[in-house]
């Protein structure tokens, strides 16, 4: 553990805005200079097409992403390197799930089951691959603190149920899901389970051997590492026997006019010209979050999280979405301000230099359910401190005067 | 009414205690809009009678730019012709791009309060929501 490098010191952006209170860690989290300067590095020293080219440069450009893949593998335990697929972010990642293995194993007549707090990156891809394939589209209910059970699981599961989605973490609730229980249940339906892991791998240990599931999609950008690298994480076994989703160069062993066989796991689906530099930035990441420690991140997030939710209880008219534990909310807390619009609350904090989501937070079934149009949100990252929560409640209590209520 | 509101005291002013927002049965027209990238959504009813508006209300979600630029564009159309309504839209439109002369900005009475907006980006289409729900509504009905 290096507790060296939980403060903003190592952020180039907070040097840059001295005043900047950054709540919005769940859209995109801010880079260390360490993960700044070892992408930057890559492209002064290392930058060449990997992967084919038989010159030093290109070889040193292969080795870098190689071992990026290495790191990721580590890093969520992975039984092997073929298992971790790049790609531009969790979106890709479950849109590769629901074009490859979806495409070959869904028939008509399958349902897929959804958790209802999913963002629309884990249910767009299967809204649409039932639509095309004729199959059902069903919904893991929630109550309204965001908690799922394992007796509504099993309910909710048909013999017909090929994959059930839900993730980790949500980015609405905050709510940590039991993964592993949820995998054993659909494992036992003979169901796979796809989890996405975007607001959970940065935040908390997870092995995916541990967990058990078939399928775990995470973003780099939302774990301090650059934009535009994301991973698919999928049992070796599975990826064998999917299709490739994108189709061109790299991807292929040999091709002829006719007919191609594709390249070995992980290549066969990592068509085109891969981002190494994004890869070299996300092991560098994954590098400062084990230097950290994940036990430090926690207790520094479970202590500002706690602080921020007990704050904002105090003060009027400010209800807090989900569970009435802030050790259920991991950094996440969504809130509405009663008589304001959650556009008109982001406004008056960027006024005040604090930076919120408003709006629906791409889970638009998840506010229907909880009856809301939209809400605003604050998430933290180990890198806030106790100053960023006291200026955000104190632009938090001056939301309702301000907007001119009398109270 | 506190003095130090955040978007001014007339928008605040029309946000909390709006004058047009009902409904209306009487309606001879009706129009929804909708702002997907927020889900804000207004539904305006006009009731025209020989191209003039002698009624109008609003209703539906949003924020409080939205509602208040909703009520104070019925206040300035009720009582006025289509063609009246599309020369405010237009005036509303060049206030809001920050193209709109002194004279022009008199002629929008109280819309001059939502002038800020054109300096908040992220805010603009907020402001449009009802004016070009009514744009709209009248192209529909030419």
């Amino acid at each position: 553990m290096n507790e060296k490098l939980l403060g903003k010191e190592n952020f180039p952006v907070f040097d840059k805005y001295k005043e900047l209170v950054y709540l919005d860690n769940s859209a995109t989290q801010q880079k260390p200079k360490r993960v700044i300067d070892a992408a930057v590095k890559y492209y002064n020293e290392e930058n060449a097409n990997p992967l084919r080219g038989l010159y030093d440069l290109s070889v040193k450009a292969t080795e870098a992403y190689e071992n990026a893949r290495e790191s990721v593998r580590r890093f969520i335990g992975a039984k092997s390197t073929k298992e971790i697929i790049f790609t531009r972010n969790a979106t890709e990642s479950l849109n590769l799930i629901a074009f490859s293995w979806g495409q070959a194993n869904i028939s008509e007549g399958d349902d897929i089951l959804v958790a209802v707090s999913e963002h629309h990156s884990d249910l767009l891809p299967w809204q649409i691959l039932c639509k095309q394939k004729g199959a059902k589209l069903n919904f893991l209910e929630c109550d309204r603190t965001g908690k799922y059970t394992a007796d509504a699981l099993r309910k909710a599961l048909t013999p017909k149920t090929k994959l059930f989605a839900i993730a980790q973490i949500s980015n609405v609730f905050g709510r940590l899901n039991p993964i592993k229980e949820f995998a054993q249940i659909a494992h036992e339906n003979g169901t796979l389970i796809v989890c996405d892991g975007a607001q959970s791998v940065p935040h908390i240990p997870v092995d995916v051997q541990e967990l058990d599931v078939d399928f775990l999609a995470f973003s780099g950008h939302k774990m301090l590492a650059p934009m535009g690298i994301g991973v698919l994480y999928a049992k070796q076994a599975l990826l064998e026997k999917m299709p490739p989703f994108l189709s061109g160069g790299e991807m292929i062993e040999y091709v002829t006019r006719e007919d191609a066989t594709y390249a070995e796991l992980p290549h066969k689906f990592e068509a085109g010209t891969v981002n190494v530099g994004g890869a070299v930035g996300l092991a560098a990441a994954i590098d400062y979050i084990t230097e950290l420690g994940f036990d430090a991140i926690q207790k520094r997030e479970d202590e500002l999280t706690a602080l921020a939710f007990s704050e904002m209880k105090k003060v009027p008219h400010v209800n807090i979405i989900g569970a009435d534990d802030p050790t259920d909310h991991h950094g996440i807390l969504t809130f509405t301000v009663d008589g304001v619009h959650p556009h008109d609350i982001a406004a008056i904090f960027d006024a005040d230099g604090v930076d919120i989501r408003a709006g629906h937070h791409c889970a638009q079934p998840l506010h229907q359910f909880l009856e809301v149009q939209s809400t605003a949100r604050m998430s933290l990252a180990f890198y806030n401190d106790e100053k960023d929560i006291e200026r955000f409640i104190g632009t938090l209590g001056s939301i309702r005067r301000r907007m001119g209520y009398d109270d | 009414m506190t003095t130090d509101s955040f978007y001014g005291e007339v928008l605040a002013d029309h946000n909390l205690h709006p004058l047009h927002r009902h409904e209306l049965p009487c309606a001879t027209h009706c129009c929804k809009g909708l702002n997907p990238t927020c889900g804000d959504n207004i539904e305006l009813h006009l009731d025209i009678h020989d191209g003039v508006i002698t009624n109008g209300s609003f209703t539906g979600l949003g924020c409080a730019i939205s509602q208040a630029s909703s009520d104070i564009m019925l206040e300035l159309i009720i009582g006025k012709t289509l063609d009246e309504a599309r020369h405010y839209t237009e005036l509303f439109r060049k206030m809001i791009s920050g193209e709109i002369t002194d004279d022009e900005l008199e002629e929008l009475e109280e819309a001059g309060a939502l002038q800020h907006v054109s300096k908040m980006p992220a805010r603009v289409k907020c402001a449009l929501l009802s004016w070009n729900t009514m744009e709209k509504l009248l192209d529909e009905n030419k």
